[in-house]
């Protein structure tokens, strides 16, 4: 899937390699905050690692082999940034000391293989992970599924760069059907082989798996009458921090302003229409206007139905809205901070061993 | 991709390098790195109709492959990675828009058959250009190029770990290569591939794992964070001089090449 | 900090560690060794002898925010988190695997680069790095990569690497492990010229035998036998005890009459 000199104009490769050199700057500075001085020494041996994987032949029947690409696979593994970097350096390794992949081209190379593969792979890999239960093998089909949609996703930026930068006029949707049909195949591929290698390593060291960082262990624990109960374990990070992190005084501010703006001010607000409504107006089309669903509520038009004084109308609809938006909010807050964390009273961190 | 390198015997991490004594050898490496990508950077520019130029580029680079003393085969062998994208440039003809033109039995696309050409060119000569970078330039040699070219220190690190070790990690996958087919197992359908993924996992954790280790040597010869800085010869304004005969030749090509398009486009009223 | 002369080159205090998941490694170990000594630390797989070293240097142990206790002084320095910078120049520490300590692209790269690390530059840096490649005869190899050495080359070059660092204290991790004879012959030479304390983990006995006066042995997380090596190796039962073996047709008591190799 290398793109060689010549197939993008000169303009396009100097931009995509712009925009790669921002991003693995910026990588490199990420990774670096992350683990300082032990990056590069992990990075390099496993920029090695996925040099190496490349070249495993994979066979996939009638005397055909596939090969990974392994964008995704080194998200899995290292996290987004680190893999970002991995790739670039295996793609700059590869154009430099064995002219593949061209070297003009190699913006393009690394935006394509290294950015949007890694990017796509750990961004769907991560919402499969959400939504699975959370032991170190669920990262595997999460992986997988990352590295399913990955490869189209890149081709599809490919059919992209070469509407804008290709030498040749092509029908384009055609060149978007042959290269998203092709690359769903090889999608495939990558992803059955990244699934297994992400299983594997975290079946000996789930530790080694960033997607799998989410995953806790059970542990057994028995109490002095003998009796057994599994929990699941807990780590520091979990621990919320003990004052959050918009101070109770600023809720309370911004709780009153929103009350006060939505049950006092708005009763003075225009009853001129609004930017929509007046162009509705003047070219005639408000008529075409449909009620919403809920027209008829006892809300509707930002009002209280029952209560004739505009204003106290106008003013109890307001604060309703905002009690009720805020209350939803917190529930949804609630919600997601449970599915992060199964036990919202961490449990015992050390169990004590009795050796 | 392509085709996974089988380098057969020879260690991967000295890439193409091919050790020679010539003037080519000799240029800094970062010079040799500029040089190059402006070269292609000119080629990649040029118009696809001005078929004359291409050929220029050629007969210019193919002296350069002399001066180097590499031998054709070896690098009509490395050019065999082109291979995809020619399959893509074969194609193009038949499927690109445009007027059309009979060849022989068939019809195809004048425009596409152009573009074919187009690619063809391009690519070749962006392959042979990276094959002579390679084959004259030891890896080493190239990180410290990219080092003096101010690429950031820990991405040079990084590089410069990742060749040190790609032998290390390609030998252990070729270990468990074999120890695996000496139990018999040899992966020919699409159900061994777990197999192979658990080698594969297998050799990511190895691979991590060393990683750690090289880290505590590190810190034990007292790595504090401040990566070292590869030591080179000075490279003068003669060495700049001498690897700019390429690209230079190059550009008067290209030059010629331009006007001459221009000219033809005033000359045909388009 | 200042150290009396007579501070010996490692004092070790109470020493005992457990790894973060629960399991204990060292269980109080107890080693004083002299400047000049070259001491052999024998002892069966698992007993905790890698774990052991790594505190010598501060890699794990109260300065790495380990689960330790006790002491480990280096020439009299207290072995902790201020000290630690200075305790990794005087300590120098081989690993087994050599690869591991070759991660720069040339032999010289890799031996300038602790010295390097600890403000050495310029011509100075290039005579100490001539020095410690002579020492190991390995001069001729200065500008060559790593992996185009042989395993026995590599070895003598990681030696090298931490020679340059001008160490007061030597620790090799298993020297001699996967040499052909003839390498291993050519490493014993080298070693017994160094004239710099030497702490050596071995399964080799006979080199044990050959350079090393004293042994201890380390079992279970604890020193059980602390001597002359020549004792220790002619105690059948003690050697049993510790899983132990002499390879066959080795015979110390032949060895004892001969005259023994002494540090400094």
């Amino acid at each position: 899937m290398h793109v060689p000199d010549g197939f993008l104009n000169v303009s396009t490769s100097i931009a995509t390699g712009v925009v790669s050199i921002g991003v693995v700057g910026y990588a490199l500075r990420r990774v670096r905050a992350e683990m300082t001085e032990a990056a590069a020494p992990l990075a390099g041996l496993t920029a090695a690692f996925v040099f190496a994987v490349q070249m495993l032949n994979f066979p996939v029947g009638i005397g055909t082999s596939g090969h990974l690409m392994g964008g995704a696979l080194a998200a899995a593994l290292v996290g987004p940034w680190m893999a970002v970097i991995v790739v670039a350096v295996v793609l700059a390794v590869q154009a430099l000391l064995f002219a593949d992949g061209g070297i003009t081209a190699l913006g393009s190379n690394v935006l394509l293989i290294g950015i949007v593969t890694v990017a796509v792979g750990y961004a769907v890999s991560r919402l499969v992970v959400a939504a699975l239960p959370r032991r170190a093998l669920s990262a595997a089909p999460a992986a997988a599924i990352g590295a399913l949609i990955s490869v189209p996703a890149a081709a599809l930026v490919f059919v992209g760069l070469y509407a804008v930068g290709g030498a040749t006029e092509l029908p384009l949707d055609r060149l978007a059907q042959y290269m998203l049909g092709w690359h769903t195949l090889i999608g495939v591929g990558e992803a059955v082989i990244t699934g297994l290698t992400v299983a594997a390593v975290a079946a000996t060291r789930p530790d080694l798996v960033h997607l799998a960082r989410g995953a806790r262990r059970t542990l057994v624990v028995t109490a002095p009458d003998g009796t057994t109960s599994t929990v699941t374990s807990s780590r520091s990070e979990d621990v919320r921090p003990a004052t959050p992190r918009v101070g109770r005084r600023t809720a309370a501010i911004a709780l009153v302003v929103s009350l006060a703006l939505a049950g006092i001010v708005s009763g003075f607000a225009s009853a001129n229409p609004d930017g929509l409504e007046y162009v509705a107006e003047s070219l005639g089309f408000i008529d075409e206007a449909q009620d919403s669903a809920v027209a008829g509520g006892p809300l509707s038009d930002y009002g209280l139905r029952g209560i004739d004084n505009p204003y106290l109308s106008t003013g109890l609809a307001g604060v309703i809205g905002v009690l009720v938006v805020v209350g939803l909010g917190i529930l949804i807050a609630r919600l997601s901070l449970r599915a992060s964390d199964p036990d919202p009273d961490p449990e015992v961190e050390r169990i004590d061993s009795s050796v | 991709m392509g085709a996974g390198h089988s380098h057969g015997t020879g260690s991967v991490s000295d890439g193409l390098f091919v050790h020679r004594h010539t003037v080519v050898h000799r240029l800094p490496a970062e010079t040799k790195l500029v040089s190059l990508v402006v070269f292609v950077l000119v080629v990649v520019s040029t118009p696809r109709e001005q078929v004359w130029a291409f050929g220029a580029f050629a007969v210019v680079l193919a002296v350069v492959v002399a001066l180097a003393r590499l031998r054709p085969g070896l690098v009509l062998r490395r050019m065999v990675i082109e291979v995809p994208f020619l399959v893509f440039a074969l194609l193009l003809p038949f499927v690109a828009l445009g007027e059309r033109i009979d060849l022989g039995p068939v019809s195809v696309s004048a425009p596409g058959l152009l573009g074919a050409f187009n690619i063809v060119a391009k690519g070749t000569l962006g392959v042979v250009a990276a094959i002579v970078l390679s084959a004259t330039t030891r890896p080493r040699d190239l990180v410290l190029g990219l080092q003096r070219l101010r690429v950031p220190t820990l991405l040079v690190t990084i590089i410069s770990f990742m060749i040190r070790y790609l032998d290390v990690i390609v030998d252990d996958m070729r270990r468990m290569r074999v120890a695996r087919e000496a139990r018999g197992f040899e992966a020919r359908h699409i159900g061994h591939i777990p197999v192979l993924a658990r080698s594969a996992g297998a050799l990511f954790v190895r691979s991590y794992e060393r990683g750690e280790r090289v880290y505590l040597a590190m810190v034990s010869r007292g790595f504090n964070g401040a990566l070292p800085m590869l030591r080179a010869r000075v490279t003068v304004a003669a060495d700049w001089a001498g690897a700019a005969v390429l690209p230079a030749t190059a550009g008067v090509i290209a030059v010629v090449a331009h006007s001459l398009g221009d000219l033809t486009a005033v000359t045909l009223g388009s | 900090m200042a150290e009396s002369p007579a501070d010996p080159a490692l004092r070790v205090s109470g020493l005992a560690f457990a790894y973060p998941d629960g399991h204990q490694a060292l269980f109080g170990i107890d080693l004083s060794v002299d400047a000049g000594e070259r001491v052999a630390v024998l002892g069966p797989n698992g007993a905790g002898k890698t774990t052991f070293l790594l505190h010598l240097n501060g890699i794990l142990g109260t300065a790495a925010g380990s689960d330790s206790v006790g002491e480990v002084r280096i020439g009299g320095t207290l072995v902790e988190r201020r000290t630690v910078a200075d305790i990794r120049r005087r300590v120098g520490f081989v690993f087994q695997d050599p690869d591991d300590q070759l991660f720069m692209p040339t032999v010289r790269d890799d031996v300038a680069f602790g010295p390097a690390n600890f403000g050495l530059r310029g011509d100075e840096l290039d005579a100490r790095v001539d020095e410690a490649l002579a020492a190991v005869d390995m001069s001729k190899f200065a500008d060559r990569a790593p992996h185009h050495l042989s395993f026995g080359q590599r070895r003598r070059v990681a030696i090298a690497t931490v020679l340059a660092t001008d160490c007061d204290l030597l620790v090799l991790d298993e020297p001699t492990s996967n040499l052909d004879p003839q390498s291993r012959r050519e490493l014993i030479a080298i070693v017994e010229a160094l004239p710099v304390t030497t702490l050596v983990v071995t399964h080799d006995l006979p080199f044990a035998m050959r350079l090393c006066p004293r042994s201890v042995i380390l079992d279970g997380g604890r020193i059980v036998a602390d001597g002359v090596t020549g004792d220790l190796l002619t105690d059948p039962a003690l050697l049993a005890r510790h899983r132990l073996e002499l390879p066959e047709g080795f015979d110390p008591e032949r060895l004892r009459s001969a005259p023994r190799v002494q540090a400094g």
